[in-house]
């Protein structure tokens, strides 16, 4: 028995792991057509989100505001909340994975509005904390000039300083 | 057990290696960006959204390669990252063709030598992960130079790794030794350069350095899992040689937590029966048979106590252990039954498509949470294999799609109502908007054309004096008026007194003084009736303007979306049954092995009841033996004491005859405190 005992053992030390009673030319052939479709699918999604873009946010009325921290080092943010011609349009709460995009360089595209051409207060506000807890929140207005192409906005939240950026794209 | 342990501890590694994100920050202290695209789809890359962060770089990469001027777009300073981005997204999608297509692209491309050589890397690493080594030693073959210095460990570790694959251990070894002390690299360089220093048959350097790493300890607990990896791999290997004496500290040195501790107290106590040391062997094992029951190394235990228990003369307390393990082991086919039946019931695939579990860290385990769902413990192992890996995710990309396309097609309903609202909104507006419009069209035409006359005769005044052109309108009537009788006068000379002569010369000359002498006055006035004229020509401009982009706006609204919408429709409908096709064959692999899986334990589990109960019964026979040994034993001591004529001491405990005390209880030597201070020394 004890010669059975340690053979199990040994078996069980040495697991591995490894498809059991598929074919290896299945696995690849199913593979790649899951690779097909996976590329068809993008493709779909692409011109569907344009379609989607065209029909909902033409471009004569179309003004994107966009949210990245320029100094990310010992920040996290928490939310971000965009006033837009008096009226609260985004309120945004962040997650873990947000916030490393964040600071890792990434632009959160936080809101998509409709507006005429003209001139469109914003009021922005943002909370967070740093490295250390200690709180941190900010708020900053800017006039939204919407001529006649699409309107994209960059809200730059210079992190523990309190500042905000805009800039016009 | 070595070599096939080697292959899956070094995946493992190697895989949790291929987890460090590839993709680059972007330095915005430094005003790195200049595309604001390219870093919203960076933020979606970040987050590990592969598929949304794939369609956004393939939409600006696709908008980049149809301008006239590329080089003008500020896009150009992301080109070259998006192209390997879109490369390493589409690897971690598992899009490996299209990944090393988009690779090949840019080594095929007229690019610097540096980014070639990067592409090179990428694409060997893409074979790599194919299971082609041969293909990616090629691609690692087309680099000359150095590459970029960030990627520069990868590549030599790489490199090193697909050496190794191929069987030139000693080549690996060399660039492992030169890697060491790469930071992110720290860990897995040592590990490979064991493995290489065992595989190229320098057994003691091979050991020294693996026994090096498993002395490292760390609150990283995927460090810390290296770690107790390489004890338990050298452990087993010692063990396996003979070498009892020096495998037990491998397997001490393993953290009790950790994911490798229910096999390293198995191996530990493995290591103290083979050298007939049972009551040490009971000290690890008893502390595992007190863990979870759907550990394989625990089901082990279950049986192992007794045994050594056995081994100890314990029958009684081996008899009570081995009923236990049967207690278990029948609990455990019971539930081993009961899972495969639920996954033949489709529960397993409908727990994998549950979008809470992408949520949970754990995830595998939590899916046993959900009603009828298979005991996921059990598959545990067979979920952390490659193999597996890539089906489940394959099996829940699919769903993804489908739900995604599922959603589309409902936003195109919604597109379609949309339309119609807007159609019947503007279309009874349109004509009465577009008679204004051509009556706009019409006032704009004349002042245009009348602003252009007048300017054109400004234009001349400007060169040639023409006063007469600045005439009001009375003063153009008195000229002609003045004209008209000169003319008649000339007519009928006779009929003209000097007098009438001098006068009609008096008022030709007052009309000609005054334009010319307010000629200047009268051409700047002009000036500025022509610039107030064309403000107001530029007004009316903005008015057509303004309505030609808001009556293109509105039919732009509505037409031209019934083809485009019912094409995408058709392509979403045709996609969907291959999806669903597809993940019938994946779900159908992922339940088969699942079942398999479930099967071989329970058959084990099975073959373990069997055992158990002979077991059981041969300690029965051993104890029972016993006690009738004893039994006699204490009828000679009683007859011997009468013989003596010495009366008994009733209250005294009596010796048995083999020096055994009866097995009331574990003992002492054997408690767990005992164990616990045994093995922390």
């Amino acid at each position: 028995m004890s010669r059975i005992l340690i053979l199990t053992a040994l078996m069980l030390l040495a697991s591995v792991g490894y498809a059991q009673d598929v074919s290896r030319g299945d696995i690849r052939g199913l593979d790649e057509q899951i690779q097909d479709v996976k590329k068809d699918v993008i493709n779909l999604t692409a011109e569907l989100s344009q379609l989607e873009e065209k029909l909902l946010f033409p471009s004569n009325t179309q003004a994107s505001f966009f949210v990245s921290i320029t100094e990310p080092e010992g920040f996290s943010l928490e939310s971000v909340e965009l006033t837009l011609d008096g009226e609260v349009v985004a309120h945004h709460l962040y997650t873990y994975r947000e916030i490393e995009a964040l600071q890792k360089g990434g632009v959160q595209k936080i809101h998509v509005a409709n507006v005429q051409s003209g001139s469109h207060p914003l009021q922005v506000r943002y909370m967070g904390k740093t490295d250390s807890g200690r709180e941190v929140s900010g708020q900053a207005s800017y006039a939204v000039e919407k001529k006649v192409g699409p309107k994209f906005v960059e809200i730059q939240i210079a992190g523990a300083k309190s500042a905000i950026n805009f800039k016009d794209w | 057990m070595f070599p096939r342990l080697a292959p899956t501890v070094i995946g493992a590694a190697l895989a949790s290696l291929a987890s460090i994100p590839a993709a680059i920050a972007i330095d915005r202290s430094q005003d790195d960006l200049k595309d604001l695209f390219f870093g919203a789809a960076m933020y979606e890359a970040y987050q590990g959204e592969h598929f949304d962060a794939i369609v956004s770089l393939d939409t600006e990469l696709a908008q980049y390669r149809r301008l006239d001027q590329p080089e003008l777009d500020p896009f150009t300073a992301h080109y070259g990252e998006a192209e390997f981005s879109v490369g390493d997204l589409e690897l971690s999608y598992r899009m490996h063709r299209e990944a090393g297509r988009a690779i090949e692209a840019v080594l095929k491309g007229d690019v610097p030598r540096p980014v070639r050589n990067e592409a090179a890397y990428r694409l060997a690493r893409i074979h790599y992960h194919k299971q082609q080594p041969r293909n990616a030693l090629h691609a690692l073959e087309m680099i000359e130079g150095r590459v970029p210095e960030r990627v520069r460990a990868r590549e030599q570790f790489l490199r090193a790794r697909v050496y190794m694959e191929l069987g030139r251990f000693s080549e690996a070894v060399e660039l492992l030794e030169d890697l060491q002390g790469e930071e992110e690299l720290d860990g897995f360089v040592e590990y490979n350069l064991g493995i290489a220093l065992l595989k190229a048959g320098e057994q003691a350097e091979g050991i020294a350095e693996l026994t090096a790493l498993g002395k490292r300890s760390s609150s990283d607990s995927a460090k810390q899992a290296l770690y107790d990896k390489t004890n338990l791999m050298l452990g087993s290997r010692l063990m396996e040689a003979g070498e009892l004496e020096l495998a037990r500290p491998y397997f001490d040195r393993v953290h009790l937590e950790g994911p490798f501790s229910n096999r390293a107290l198995l191996g530990a106590g493995w290591v103290e029966a083979r050298a007939g040391r049972f009551d040490r062997a009971l000290v690890p094992w008893k502390m595992l048979q007190k863990r979870k029951h759907t550990n394989e190394a625990v089901q082990e235990a279950l049986l192992a106590v007794p045994y050594a228990y056995g081994k100890l003369n314990v029958h009684s307390t081996a008899a009570v252990n081995y009923g236990h393990a049967l207690d278990v082991f029948g609990e455990e086919v019971d539930t081993l039954t009961a899972s495969i039946e639920s996954i033949r019931e489709g529960k397993f695939l409908e727990a994998l498509r549950r979008k809470e579990a992408d949520q949970v860290k754990n995830w595998v385990v939590t899916l046993r949470s959900i009603p009828g769902a298979p005991e996921t413990h059990y598959l545990l192992d067979l979920m952390a294999s490659n193999d597996y890996q890539e089906f489940l995710r394959n099996y829940r990309d699919l769903n993804d799609l489908h739900e995604r396309n599922a959603e589309w097609l409902k936003s195109l309903r919604a597109f379609e109502s949309i339309i119609a609202e807007r159609r019947a909104y503007y279309e009874p507006l349109l004509p009465g908007l577009d008679e204004k419009f051509r009556a706009l069209d019409a006032r704009i035409k004349l002042r245009t054309e009348q602003r252009d006359t007048f300017a054109q005769r400004i234009d001349q005044m400007l060169v040639t004096r023409r006063p007469e052109h600045l005439a009001k309108t009375q003063e153009r009537e008195s000229l002609l008026r003045v004209q008209r009788i000169r003319a008649l006068l000339d007519r009928q000379p006779s009929l003209v007194s000097e007098e009438t002569k001098a006068r009609v010369q008096r008022l030709e000359g007052i009309l000609h003084w005054r334009l010319a002498t307010e000629y200047d006055a009268r051409l700047t006035e002009a000036y500025k009736h022509l610039q107030e004229l064309n403000t107001e020509i530029g007004e009316l401009q903005q008015v057509y303007n303004s309505y030609v982009r808001s009556r293109q706006a509105a039919t732009h609204s509505y037409v031209g979306y019934d083809d485009t919408i019912r094409s995408l429709r058709a392509r979403i409908e045709q996609v969907q049954p291959r999806i669903e096709r597809l993940m019938a064959r994946q779900g159908a692999m992922l339940e088969q092995m699942a079942i398999n899986e479930l099967e071989g334990r329970r058959a084990r589990l099975e073959s373990y009841q069997i055992k158990a109960r002979f077991a059981l019964a041969d300690s029965y026979d051993r104890a029972h033996e016993l006690q009738e040994q004893r039994a006699d034993q204490r009828r000679i001591e009683e007859y011997q004491s009468r013989q003596a004529e010495q009366p008994a001491t009733q209250d005294k405990p009596e010796p048995s005859a083999d020096g055994e005390p009866l097995p009331q209880d574990t003992p002492p030597e054997l408690e767990p405190d005992a164990a616990g201070e045994e093995a922390a020394q």
